[in-house]
């Protein structure tokens, strides 16, 4: 096997130096009873060239970005990105180090995560950034329970439901052992989160909502700061669309305590979901309840300026069971990729794509509109939107499957309210061709 | 030092990004506006956020100019304990480029993914090949994620038993993430000690197992390098009290195709992807720390599970005791693919070799320097070995002045001061991927250190004399952070 230099005289000179007799030796400490008799039963290795051809096989089977045009948002969103970026991130120095431990010969990796702990910070108007998180699903579930454990008396939280349902799911998941639980805020006729609704609720530690949210509609988030302030609650906020921020007014300026999100948009593959970008991001008085890492700046004995992992004490390995999380590895180098993507963008890349983003989707809104569609929510949105279907559009829905097209995702299984009810998306990847297409197979196909 | 890889050479400045912008540059092509502006409220519009202003050529200037200031495993031997820094091939990074999965929404319709579903199906089979489990999820994001999830199916089937634990047990070699792991789950530690050959004794499982303890954590082959060669004895015992047990699969690397943990009485492990499976570990991450479990548990992994039907496969959701779910979508996909493909390239015979040639390096290294540096159990190791710097107290020098020596050397140091039950330790896993010309230049390096140690002493305490900085003042940093720009 080629990833394997042992040559047959390297194992001979090597077995004499340690004083084995064979390799079958080296594992005499496990009991004879227990080792495998004969072989693991996997599939017969295959060469370089028979891979390439299995997997490409197995790729090509997939309804992807861009040969197939799927206007689909949800958490995850098809978006251009520079091939400056692919080719910077897979340099091996950066893709095959290990945590920075060991800062005099990490400071690649430590500078490029202080950079992107600023633009994070820059970009959603708080004060710190965690170097990531795994996806914002993570996030935002730790950012509850830092809630938690600062109002130690009380274990509920009031989340939004039209927070991204998945992310629902695994806050539930992660409250069953603990006790805590989660009350969901319901839908105001808008497609927003009705606030009024939180005026019922006591003893909560924070009030969270997603803003744009599951639905696309753009959160009243100057009124969630209100709410939260008088339930003594932390206003925690959440977003998957991250380019988002490019044009709106982001959440720190309205008071938020604790942002998470997706960072997906910004330069990384969406790869069947996997693996994202978690955000944490706070004001600076949460600095020590984040859980996860952060990049500081110092000096060395020189007096150069250099970077480090800083205020460890909060993590696993030093603080063990008393830690504020046990995540250990983290999603560091979509972190870098970020840091490369909005490096790249740039504040006017930013402005100028997230305004072409909120075009196109008003165009396809208003396209879809024209072919029978009724708005469902008159809240203004940045990317995605729900629309009412027209009677027998579930059946044109599947047709369009074969010809490669994937129209909106059908949100009654999320909301049994929303029947007939689906979620389209529009980026700055789909031409105007692309999207009279859809209009005209949806109107007359 | 002239037969070493050695360093040294031309180090190339950097700014800060925003250092280097200016008004009016942009690095990215805008894409075609062929559609009319639409104008959004603008009570809603907020300033452009204050991101660099820079060229394409800046930004690649930039980031190659940072990624030269790190040690990546391509750079030279990375022999961190614990961490399995194993190459990476790049054919597997080939695989997860490919369009047709880097394009993949992960909310598509079943019928349009075959491709994932199959792959994510036949790599939960393998993972469960290797263990003897009965079943596997791919979900969970590292390692640590992982045992959380492990965890949970632990507290989940307690709770199916109708009497829920309040503790659980964890021996002193076990990685950090374990007992944080297991207080998430609201499980108190109960620590106990490993017995005078480094493994865990029977009788001090049993001293402390009752029926209101959940089951034990345990990592074998242990943070020591050490097959834990009680583990059956040790199950047998937790079991018989109603208690199960939690493999750490980190170190797995040491006993593919030759002893499967199922068989020594684990319930559930977790695997590191991004350790034994050879993908990138990223400066940190994406990892991916899949489980498997046995039969029993089956019922409790999180959803969705891929299910294989006449028609294909397809996403099942509704297993009405899942503990729900970990992650988004189906796990880190990416990282899954690169080590499906490196499955697929090593095959049964190829990943037991893997298994053999690790342990043949740990303890070649182990012979190497046991005559210079000091050995706390001189046993049979697997993977991995772990000294301390006992012989070293003499001369006033530490492992932190040794393992920033060998930088110079040109060798990323191992880890150090871990696991915690041996002081001063320095635990180095060599993977089997390092040739044994490697490993000579390794040893004759660290004994050229533990020479300098006794004779210039002056020199380690300043070490390392090479990289783009040196010794960095870590108090400060903490003590008045500095986290952003």
């Amino acid at each position: 096997m080629r990833y394997l230099p042992h040559t047959p005289q390297d194992i001979a000179q090597m077995l004499q130096k340690t004083g084995h007799a064979g390799l079958e030796d080296l594992f005499a400490t496990i009991p004879e009873k227990f080792r495998i008799n004969g072989k693991l039963e996997l599939p017969d290795p295959l060469t370089e060239w028979e891979l390439n051809a299995h997997m490409d096989q197995l790729s090509s089977t997939m309804c992807a970005f861009p040969r197939n045009k799927i206007f689909l948002g949800a958490g995850s969103y098809p978006h251009y990105i520079p091939s400056v970026i692919p080719s910077l991130i897979s340099r091996s120095e950066f893709a095959t180090a290990y945590t920075p431990y060991q800062p005099e010969i990490s400071q690649g990796t430590l500078q490029g995560i202080y950079e992107f702990q600023t633009m994070i910070t820059e970009l959603l108007g708080t004060e710190v950034a965690t170097a990531s998180h795994y996806d914002c699903g993570t996030a935002l579930t730790e950012a509850l329970l830092i809630a938690l454990r600062k109002k130690k008396k009380v274990n509920r939280v009031a989340v939004s439901c039209l927070v991204h349902p998945h992310h629902r799911q695994m806050i539930n998941t992660y409250f069953a052992p603990a006790g805590f639980e989660m009350v969901e805020i319901p839908m105001a006729g808008d497609g927003t989160t009705d606030l009024a609704a939180v005026a019922a609720m006591d003893d909560i530690a924070a009030v969270a909502v997603q803003s744009p949210n599951f639905l696309g509609c753009i959160e009243d988030l100057a009124g969630v700061k209100t709410m939260a302030d008088s339930k003594n609650a932390l206003f925690i906020t959440s977003f998957t669309e991250g380019l988002a921020w490019g044009l709106l007014k982001n959440p720190g300026s309205f008071g938020a305590d604790i942002v998470a999100g997706e960072g997906q948009s910004f330069g990384i593959a969406q790869c069947f979901g996997g693996p994202g970008l978690g955000i944490l991001t706070a004001q600076k008085k949460y600095v020590r309840d984040l859980p996860g890492r952060l990049v500081g700046r110092t000096r060395d004995t020189n007096g150069e300026e250099g970077f480090v992992l800083t205020l460890s004490t909060r993590e696993q390995h030093i603080r063990r069971e008393k830690a504020s999380s046990n995540i250990c590895s983290n999603n560091g180098l979509n972190a870098l990729t970020a840091a490369m993507y909005l490096a790249t963008v740039g504040k006017i890349g930013i402005r100028e794509i997230a305004q072409i983003n909120h075009d196109k989707a008003s165009f396809l809104r208003d396209l879809l509109v024209d072919a029978g569609f009724e708005i469902a929510f008159e809240r203004p949105f940045f990317n995605e939107f729900a629309l009412k279907a027209p009677k027998g559009y579930g059946v044109k829905r599947q047709a369009l499957k074969k010809k490669g097209i994937l129209a909106g995702l059908s949100l009654e299984c999320y909301y049994p309210a929303l029947k007939n009810h689906y979620l389209f998306c529009a980026t700055e990847v789909f031409s105007r061709q692309d999207m009279e297409d859809l209009a005209k197979e949806v109107k007359h196909g | 030092m002239a037969d070493t890889t050695g360093t040294g050479g031309l180090i190339f400045k950097e700014a800060l990004l925003w250092e280097k912008s200016r008004e009016g540059r942009c690095a990215v092509s805008i894409p075609t506006r062929d559609v009319p502006v639409a104008e959004l409220d603008p009570a809603l519009v907020g300033a452009a956020p204050e991101l660099p202003q820079l060229g394409e050529f800046d930004v690649v200037r930039h980031y190659t100019r940072l990624s030269q200031w790190n040690f990546g495993l391509d750079s030279g031997m990375y022999p961190l304990g614990s961490c399995t820094m194993k190459y990476n091939p790049k054919i597997n990074d080939v695989q997860a480029a490919r369009p047709g999965f880097a394009g993949a929404h992960p909310m598509i319709d079943d019928e349009l993914s075959q491709g994932a579903l199959e792959l994510l199906y036949h790599m939960e089979q393998y993972l469960a090949e290797i263990t003897g489990m009965a079943a596997t999820t791919l979900q969970p994001a590292a390692g640590a994620h992982g045992e959380l999830a492990g965890m949970l199916v632990i507290h989940a089937w307690h709770e199916k038993q109708g009497h829920q634990r309040s503790k659980i047990i964890i021996p002193d070699t076990a990685h950090g993430t374990n007992p944080a792991s297991a207080s998430l789950c609201g499980y108190e530690s109960v620590n106990i000690r490993s017995g005078p050959e480094g493994i865990l004794t029977p009788e001090a499982v049993a001293a402390v197992m009752d029926e209101d303890t959940a089951g034990i954590m345990i990592t074998n082959p242990n943070t020591l390098g050490l097959f834990e060669e009680n583990l059956r004895e040790i199950a047998d015992i937790v079991h018989a009290k109603g208690g199960l047990v939690y493999g750490d699969g980190a170190n797995l690397n040491a006993i593919m195709g030759i002893v499967k943990p199922a068989d020594l009485g684990i319930d559930v492990i977790h695997f590191n992807l991004h350790k034994t499976f050879s993908t990138p570990h990223g400066g940190g991450g994406p990892g991916s720390g899949p489980i498997s479990v046995v039969k029993e548990l089956a019922p409790f992994l999180p959803v969705p599970r891929v299910e294989k039907t006449v028609n294909g496969y397809r996403l099942v959701h509704n297993t009405p005791d899942s503990i729900g779910r970990m992650l988004t979508f189906h796990g880190h996909f990416g990282i899954v693919v690169r080590a499906y493909a490196y499955i697929r390239s090593m095959g049964a015979k190829g990943l037991t070799d893997v298994s053999k040639y690790a342990v043949l390096n740990a303890n070649y290294i182990k012979a190497g320097l046991k005559d210079d540096l000091h050995l706390p159990y001189d046993r049979p190791c697997m993977h991995e070995c772990v000294f301390t710097d006992k012989n070293q107290v003499d001369t006033d020098i530490t492992t932190l002045d040794m393992a920033k020596r060998i930088m110079d050397y040109g060798f990323h140091p191992p880890t150090i001061y871990f696991p915690l039950v041996v002081h001063g330790a320095i635990m180095i896993e060599p993977t089997e991927t390092e040739s044994k010309q490697t490993l000579d230049q390794f040893i004759a390096a660290f004994k050229a250190v533990v020479k300098e140690a006794k004779e210039t002493p002056e020199i380690l305490k300043k070490a390392p004399h090479l990289p783009k900085v040196s010794r960095l003042d870590e108090v400060t940093a903490a003590r008045k952070p500095v986290l952003r720009g």
